[in-house]
């Protein structure tokens, strides 16, 4: 159902749903920045509607409040373990439309690729999900390609007014109830969606693991820096590391936990031995991309990619993720025709 | 012809090696200006002077080739300039009220460098406001970051941009990249403890390559702004030397006052027969003692917690 609310009305609303959740949405971190007097906007627990950024993207993606940066799983001693508590609450996620199509992939990805994975599986039980309309594209999306630009499958979706209100679409039963009762003045709501971007990409029909042959990975190998920011902003990207760590001198206590790992950083494909494979920045952009854009599709029927352009956003190097998808037709072109 | 160069020198005018002819010296703060103040340096440069202009060591403009009857239609000419860059003036038309403290120069600073941990120009300006116009010789610089891309450490003060770096350790992805930018870029003051970066304090030089090397935010600049303060250093015949420190994380307020008590301290102690009224603040110090220069340096001076002062200071340099 939908609603025309103001602030105040949205901000009862919030004051309810603190009670049972914590609230998670794309804020600004003032001098947050890598520069100096630059600020980052990436999720953060909010109080209220007023500190929600709408007007620009983030720069880190919703995925932390599932899947956390580092999280400690168990801590042992000797002949025990104890399993880290979890947050008492839930989680209200304010995220955008390719955001809520990246949390389908963390799903497929942690509860239905064999055993559900159990720390996921407690944080995502408990979530609500608001979308935040898009009244335009940002740079570098390029979500329509990725046919990620319109979603349904929300609790609540939200687009902020120029004059500081907001337009609602509500799906979650209890929060209509409540808005009907304050007395919201209703009226039909669709959320706000690009229907077009600046950008687009175009994956290769006839596209195989064949393209790993090209020449077009060798460019990498020197604009490359693998710091990595490319798969740390990305909303799919899943991949963690284990870390054991002792507190004591005695070494026989301490804690268990994973962190976020990243393709692009050095480490990633070392074994046992000593032995490390995609040691050029080259091969790792081509295992990231088309892992993106090609084996994750022959498994799970689509594309991991959802075009919300981050990693062009951030790279250091001015790397564009998409301007490489575009060159994968006449690397295809390059490696048949040999 | 009958000129008192006396004056004309304090108007930020010089007696050139031609007879007759001055140069007019253009202060910018900063060394930053809007482009717009280009065509009037151009204007005076062709109206009144040769046609040429010199871009100082110091960043201002010199218009060499003026005549000096020309010099009550120069300061006319200039006025926009003061204006513009808001140089503290006695009496609007007359041009610069003084020369002795010279302009006042910066690294191009967090306005464009990704490395500066300030905008140095702001500070600059801020600087120039409180200090000028004086007529003792005093050599200010700014530089973003401790690279020192604007050799402060060849300056009475110099100025450099510090940041406290913060790690937030839930969001590090123990990638490393902090403490190798530590070890190769700055000074090997992070190694890792438990898979995360620990920070020597006193190693650390506050120069944010942890920061800008982090690809997950985990480390942040602080949101107060610090400095190291070197002191002290010159070029010149007798004993060129190189700054060196005397407040590490010392914050802009104290930098402003250092400065201005420095200005009472030269006051009392210069040679009065420094030739042309002018002496390296360096070589007081020499004839004062270190200890007595931080007397009246430190006046009234609150320091942040975290600052660090150095003493005794002691200089080296080549003496001839």
């Amino acid at each position: 159902m939908g609603f025309h609310i103001t602030d105040m009305q949205l901000n009862v609303l919030f004051q309810t749903w603190q009670t049972n959740y914590h609230i998670y949405a794309p804020r600004n971190f003032s001098g947050g920045g890598r520069f100096s007097d630059t600020d980052c906007i990436r999720y953060g627990k909010i109080e209220h509607a007023d500190e929600i950024v709408f007007d620009k993207k983030s720069d880190y993606s919703f995925k932390e409040v599932l899947t956390p940066v580092s999280q400690t799983l168990f801590f042992f001693t000797e002949g025990q373990t104890k399993e880290a508590d979890f947050p008492q609450k839930g989680a209200v996620i304010f995220l955008r439309s390719c955001d809520l199509y990246a949390l389908k992939r963390l799903d497929d990805m942690y509860l239905h690729n064999s055993p559900a994975d159990y720390y996921y599986q407690h944080l995502r039980d408990n979530i609500k999900i608001v979308l935040m309309g898009c009244e335009h594209s940002f740079e570098n999306c390029f979500c329509v390609s990725m046919g990620t630009n319109v979603s349904t499958k929300y609790d609540m979706s939200i687009d902020r007014q120029p004059d500081g209100t907001y337009l609602v679409d509500c799906k979650d039963e209890a929060w209509v109830k409540q808005l009907v009762q304050a007395g919201c003045e209703q009226q039909e709501v669709i959320p706000a969606h690009v229907t077009e971007n600046q950008v687009t990409v175009q994956v290769p029909e006839n596209l195989t693991a064949e393209v790993a042959k090209s020449t077009m990975w060798e460019e990498y190998n020197s604009r490359c820096i693998n710091c990595g920011r490319c798969n740390f902003v990305c909303p799919t990207c899943t991949c963690f590391t284990m870390q054991d760590l002792f507190y004591s001198e005695n070494g026989k206590v301490g804690e268990r936990r994973r962190i976020w790992a990243s393709c692009m950083v050095d480490g990633f494909t070392d074994v046992a031995g000593g032995g490390s494979y995609r040691k050029k920045n080259g091969e790792r952009m081509r295992f990231k991309v088309l892992h993106k854009v090609l084996d994750y599709k022959q498994r799970n029927g689509y594309h991991m990619c959802v075009g919300c352009g981050r990693c062009d956003d951030i790279c250091p190097e001015y790397i564009s993720f998409s301007g490489c998808i575009n060159k994968l037709q006449s690397a295809m072109t390059e490696v048949t025709e040999q | 012809m009958d000129i008192n160069t006396k004056i004309l020198k304090k108007n930020a005018f010089r007696v050139t090696k031609e007879r007759g002819m001055t140069a007019s010296r253009i202060r910018v703060p900063g060394g930053h200006l809007d482009a717009k103040y280009l065509s009037q340096i151009q204007h005076i440069a062709e109206t009144f002077g040769n046609g040429t202009v010199h871009i100082t060591s110091r960043q201002g403009f010199e218009i060499p080739g003026i005549p000096f009857e020309k010099m009550p239609e120069v300061n006319a000419a200039l006025q926009s300039l003061i204006d513009g860059l808001e140089i503290n003036q006695d009496e609007v038309g007359c041009g610069y009220p003084a020369a002795g403290t010279r302009n006042i120069t910066a690294c191009v600073g967090n306005r464009v460098c990704p490395f500066a941990c300030y905008d140095t120009t702001a500070l600059a300006q801020r600087i120039e406001k409180a200090v000028f116009p004086n007529d003792l010789h005093f050599k200010i610089a700014l530089t973003g970051c401790p690279n020192d891309c604007a050799k402060v450490r060849m300056h009475d003060f110099g100025i450099m941009g510090m940041t406290v770096p913060h790690l937030e350790s839930d969001r590090c992805v123990s990638c490393g990249a902090c403490v190798k930018a530590c070890k190769k870029k700055s000074v090997e003051a992070l190694k890792p403890v438990n898979f995360r970066p620990q920070r020597d304090e006193r190693r650390c030089i506050g120069c944010g390559e942890c920061v800008l090397a982090c690809p997950n935010a985990a480390w942040t600049r602080s949101e107060k702004k610090y400095y190291r303060l070197t002191l002290l250093g010159r070029t010149g015949k007798k004993n060129p030397r190189l700054g060196e420190d005397f407040i590490k994380w010392v914050d802009e307020d104290s930098i402003i006052k250092i400065i201005l008590n420095t200005y009472d301290y030269v006051k009392e102690y210069i040679d009065p027969n420094a030739p042309g009224g002018k002496e390296h603040i360096g070589y007081i110090v020499d004839r004062t003692g270190f200890e007595e220069f931080k007397r009246w340096a430190l006046r009234d001076v609150t320091l942040p917690e975290i600052a660090e002062v150095m003493t005794p200071m002691y200089w080296k340099g080549i003496t001839y």
